[in-house]
């Protein structure tokens, strides 16, 4: 069988998988799962395939998700997925990332983070993130006081990123035991203007990590579009041609370290939905000096929805596949890396989160 | 032995345990120790019904014989225990 893409996509009534041909034209959906519990986010191991979901349920809390066969059969587990008793309880899991030694990583509402070692069977809370002295600073944003982004090394399992609305971004290269802040050059508007750039409290919507640059990382915040090329350190601003500072999804080529996806939206007191009610992905080819509008198979009026941070994402074939869902339920597709785009889905739930998972014959 | 408590299940909470089923009796003194129970036969399933505080979850209601009732609330033999998903969760 050829090789072909299967998109992993939640919503806030489940999780549904829409697995494409061979050209990446027709595409066959299916869903819903997780018994339309609200998925956050939902990945997969490239290798055997296993699909998780995070989400929370209002009845029934936080579970992620796990199926072994391609979305056909699923079980959930919360087991260890809980902070001490007393503690604000865990609401729902965020955010999942596959780290190269095998852990799971979820990020949970509200923020904090918990590591499987055993596919996603039972959860330990990383209390070294929990205990940073910043974390009764950290303040809720819009979707809530959420750990929306984990960020594995690709080959050193003890290096980690984390996003945190509103906290920032944190970094840990032991394992999780201690964390330091990695916020420095990116702003916050709606803070009186002698704090505007603090050391943690920033509002980032999403982190992305350029292919076969571990340390270049890029940021969409809520405040701006930043690049850093020393692991977080110093973060310096690239929004400048693009239609706006706000957006959510951020996302890296899987091959050219230089080249970002971005879908800006037309501002946080605006509405948050594409500028002019015209859609378009915007891409740099040289690291954020320069941004193109793509807009060929768009709608391009009368167009008013958002794409929330985990909502877009690329595969891994050449020319690299190019996926966002929107807040009123469609799926967009693109080939060729953003220069064409197509409906694939017109009338889902809100989509949450996109990924896809390429499929070896 | 002690008489049985009777537990009934939402139909949404059965449907995440295969095998689980919407009635059945368990021996039991309190809430807390049906859950427990429940938990024994079911695998995960007290994480469902409660959160770490810990505390039945706040979009789950628990009726003891008619009576909202907590974890603490005692079960006489052959009590009802209704367990319900609330329409403020839904």
């Amino acid at each position: 069988m050829a090789t072909r893409v299967m998109l992993l996509v939640g919503t806030k009534k489940g999780a549904f998988l829409v697995e494409g041909d061979a050209a990446r034209r027709n595409w066959a959906l299916r869903g819903p799962y997780c018994e339309t519990w609200p998925i956050n986010h939902a990945v997969a191991d490239p290798v055997s395939g296993t699909i998780w979901a995070a989400g929370g349920n209002e009845w029934f809390g936080p579970a992620v998700w796990r199926s072994e066969d391609l979305g056909a059969t699923w079980t959930h587990s919360s087991a260890g997925l809980a902070y001490e008793a007393g503690a604000v309880p865990v609401k729902s899991a965020w955010s999942l990332a596959l780290g190269p030694d095998g852990t799971l990583w979820a990020g949970v509402e509200p923020a904090g983070l918990f590591r499987s070692d055993d596919r996603g069977a039972t959860f330990a809370h990383v209390t070294g993130l929990t205990e940073h002295p910043s974390r009764a600073e950290w303040q809720p944003g819009g979707g809530g006081l959420i750990l929306h982004g984990v960020l594995p090394h690709p080959a050193e399992a003890d290096r980690l990123w984390v996003a945190i609305s509103a906290g920032g971004v944190f970094a840990t290269e032991d394992g999780g035991m201690t964390w330091a802040p990695r916020n420095r050059g990116t702003r916050q508007d709606y803070a009186p203007e002698d704090q505007r750039y603090p050391e943690h409290g920033q509002c980032v919507h999403a982190l992305a990590m350029a292919a076969g640059m571990p340390d270049r990382l890029y940021q969409q915040n809520h405040c701006g579009m930043y690049r850093s090329d020393d692991g977080g350190r110093h973060w310096t601003s690239i929004e400048a041609g693009l239609p706006s500072s706000f957006g959510f999804p951020a996302v890296a080529h899987p091959r050219d370290p230089e080249t970002l996806f971005l879908l800006p939206l037309n501002g946080d007191q605006a509405g948050r939905f594409v500028p002019g009610g015209a859609a378009a992905v915007w891409r740099t080819r040289d690291a954020g000096a320069t941004w193109q509008a793509l807009r060929e198979g768009l709608p391009q009026g009368n167009a008013y929805f958002g794409v929330l941070r985990r909502a877009m994402a690329v595969d891994r074939l050449d020319p690299a596949g190019v996926y966002f869902g929107t807040s009123g339920g469609a799926l967009f597709v693109s080939a060729d890396e953003g220069e064409n785009w197509s409906c694939i889905a017109e009338h889902l739930p809100t989509v949450l989160s996109v990924e896809a998972l390429v499929l070896d014959g | 032995m002690a008489e049985p408590v009777r537990v009934l299940l939402p139909d949404a909470l059965v449907r995440l345990f295969p095998g689980a089923s919407r009635q059945l009796h368990v021996i039991a003194g309190s809430v807390g120790e049906a859950i427990v129970e429940l938990d024994r036969r079911w695998p995960g399933m007290a994480d469902r019904l409660c959160d770490s505080t810990p505390a039945i979850r706040r979009h789950i209601n628990i009726f003891v014989d008619g009576d909202k009732a907590r974890l603490a609330t005692a079960l006489r033999p052959g009590a009802e225990m209704f367990v319900t998903t609330a329409i403020s969760g839904g």
